[in-house]
């Protein structure tokens, strides 16, 4: 009676009391789920230990320049002074461009893969698109440096300077030496890595649209493509601003790629074909070099900023990726 | 006016839609252009000597990088060791006897630590590795690609379990086994294709990391001393053969990626294979 009872535990509430207990120990219930409890909390373990290790470390840091380290220009390792605006303004710009590239391109290739492409062939193309997405960084950066850069500054560089450099506005942007390394060439390279976070998830949503949304579009006279941009990317708008958040988190952590194609220079340009640094590169390539403490402290304290901005973005796109799934996307 | 409204519409129509065509396309073919580059550049370079022979000192040229195809080797064994065992069990809790709210809070945190940028992990291994005891060294990059481990192993863990039909548990408990006997014996094995893909998944995707190894396992330009010691990385090398001024590290480093490259989307190629066949049967 009393082993029944037990074996079905998930399905009837647990007998109370010290003798149900110890046979469902003897059985091995308890142990098993224990053994595996403490696995999912080593997992939480590990997260907090980590965001404790980057607080600890970078104390010192923190201490010692307090919240003008993000507004703090100037970054010298030779008289230790540590600012870290240089590189966040890196940061954003190089993700900033690497979005504008790949969101349209990313959204135009969800919509051939769930509204336009028969089954066998989307599924196929997805396949590639996730090959590409596991393609290693710096085999990227690797391309970067020896197709990319040359390409920059060899004919997009000087095309871009001599016709979009011209115009008012946004030809700031454009303007000064072209070194071929720079914010432009590291949003690129971004951009073609994160375009297949943006495809894979976009085309999910997309796929969960319900038929009848496209039929009764279609029903009315729609197009095809008013169909689908009228009433199916916006029912999934909640979700696919969530496939971008997720690029977005990608793409400011992204490290690799980034230092082997931005040129390293500690330094806020206008022009989108100067070289830079980002948070992520700036540690990649000086923290074996960080001699003082308050130099190595303050390599912690950039990586303190990424990890949070990362989290943050993160949990947000989990949060809007969910609430589409659920049905919760439709538009008001 | 009405037929060229409709005119405009369906011109419209034609025109984005070939458009959205015309992007997939694009995307696709930068992994062949990918692809062809390595092909091309790393095929010429690459030789029998690339993975029998050690780096040659600065300014020779030839040498091979038998050591860092070891220490890569190395390197994700410990990281398996590390964290896949972690993640398969956290991921058998999760789909199996996990409660709700602290379910709720392990997998949020798991997703959460799948996110954190490469370059972090570094610095947490770092922290808690190399710090204490004030050098480089494999260990270290071992737990750095360990924690990177366990959170795709979770997922996919779970996720596979969950597909697991319930009467297939019934059955068992029916037959009068216990809750762990039915996950151990029934349930596991069932999903055992799948598990397995994602940790092939797993194993691939940190193989090609650099990041969190630049201050972890470091480099080394011969073969490694032992687990305490600085070791080489294909990726490491990689990287620091491509920013480096010599034509000849530049064709080594493409060989490299070559390699690297071809067993990263091979172990992809294969995880598909198992899952396809796991799914077949």
């Amino acid at each position: 009676m009393s082993a029944a009872a037990t074996t079905l535990a998930h399905e009837v509430p647990p007998q109370a009391g010290p003798r149900a207990f110890l046979h469902r120990l003897r059985q091995g219930d308890e142990i098993a789920h224990l053994l595996t409890l403490t696995f999912a909390a080593v997992i939480l373990l590990l997260t907090s230990l980590l965001v404790y290790e980057l607080w600890v470390n970078s104390h010192l840091s923190r201490t010692q320049f307090g919240w003008a380290f993000f507004w703090t220009k100037v970054w010298d390792p030779n008289f230790d002074n540590f600012g870290a605006a240089p590189f966040i303004y890196g940061t954003l710009v190089t993700s900033a461009v690497a979005l504008v590239l790949a969101v349209p391109l990313g959204l135009a290739s969800a919509i051939f893969l769930s509204e336009l492409a028969p089954r066998k062939i989307s599924d196929i193309i997805s396949f590639l698109i996730d090959l590409l997405a596991a393609v290693p960084s710096v085999i990227y950066g690797l391309l970067g440096i020896f197709i990319v850069v040359p390409l920059m500054r060899t004919t997009v560089g000087p095309l871009l300077i001599n016709t979009v450099g011209n115009l008012p506005y946004i030809g700031v942007l454009f303007r000064g030496p072209n070194y071929g390394v720079g914010f432009l060439t590291a949003g690129i390279v971004l951009a073609i890595m994160v375009v297949p976070f943006i495809i894979s998830v976009s085309r999910e949503v997309l796929l969960t649209v319900p038929r009848e949304q496209r039929e009764a579009a279609m029903a009315l006279g729609a197009t095809r493509w008013e169909s689908t941009w009228q009433v199916v990317v916006p029912w999934a708008r909640t979700g696919i601003m969530g496939s971008v958040f997720l690029a977005l988190a990608r793409a400011l952590g992204e490290t690799m790629a980034v230092t082997m194609v931005i040129g390293n220079a500690a330094a806020i340009k206008a022009s989108l074909l100067a070289p830079g640094d980002t948070i992520a590169s700036t540690i990649a390539n000086q923290f074996t070099e960080a001699t003082g403490d308050l130099y190595l402290s303050s390599l912690i304290e950039l990586g303190l900023v990424l990890f949070l901005i990362t989290f943050i973005l993160n949990g947000l796109a989990r949060i809007l990726i969910v609430a589409t799934e659920r049905g919760g996307g439709r538009p008001a | 006016m009405i037929a060229l409204r409709m005119f405009w519409r369906k011109s419209l129509n034609y025109v984005m839609l070939t458009l959205t065509g015309v992007a997939a396309f694009a995307v696709v073919s930068v992994l062949f252009l990918i692809l062809g580059y390595l092909l091309w550049n790393g095929g010429t370079s690459l030789s029998w000597n690339f993975f029998t022979q050690l780096p040659k000192p600065v300014g020779e040229t030839g040498g091979g990088m038998a050591n860092a195809i070891v220490g890569s080797l190395k390197l994700l064994f410990l990281a398996a060791v590390m964290g896949l065992p972690v993640g398969l069990l956290a991921g058998v809790y999760l789909a199996e006897f996990g409660g709700k709210t602290f379910s709720f809070v392990v997998r949020y945190t798991t997703d959460l630590l799948n996110g954190v940028p490469s370059i972090v992990i570094g610095i947490f291994a770092y922290s808690l590795v190399v710090l204490p005891v004030k050098h480089f060294s494999a260990l270290a990059g071992g737990v750095a690609l360990g924690i990177m481990v366990i959170p795709i192993t979770v997922r996919s863990t779970e996720e596979f379990l969950r597909a697991v039909p319930g009467n297939m548990r019934e059955a068992a408990m029916a037959l009068g086994a216990s809750r762990w006997k039915t996950i151990a014996t029934v349930v596991l094995p069932a999903a055992s294709g799948g598990i397995l893909t994602g940790m092939l998944l797993a194993l691939a995707r940190v193989a090609g990391e650099t990041a969190p190894l630049l201050f972890t396992a470091f480099g080394n330009r011969f073969w490694s001393q032992g687990w305490g010691q600085p070791i080489a990385s294909l990726p490491v090398m990689i990287y620091t053969y491509a920013v480096a001024p010599y034509d000849d590290w530049h064709r080594q480093a493409w060989a490299a990626g070559l390699v690297l490259l071809g067993l990263v989307l091979l172990s992809n190629l294969g995880a598909r294979f198992i899952l396809a066949r796991s799914k077949a049967v």
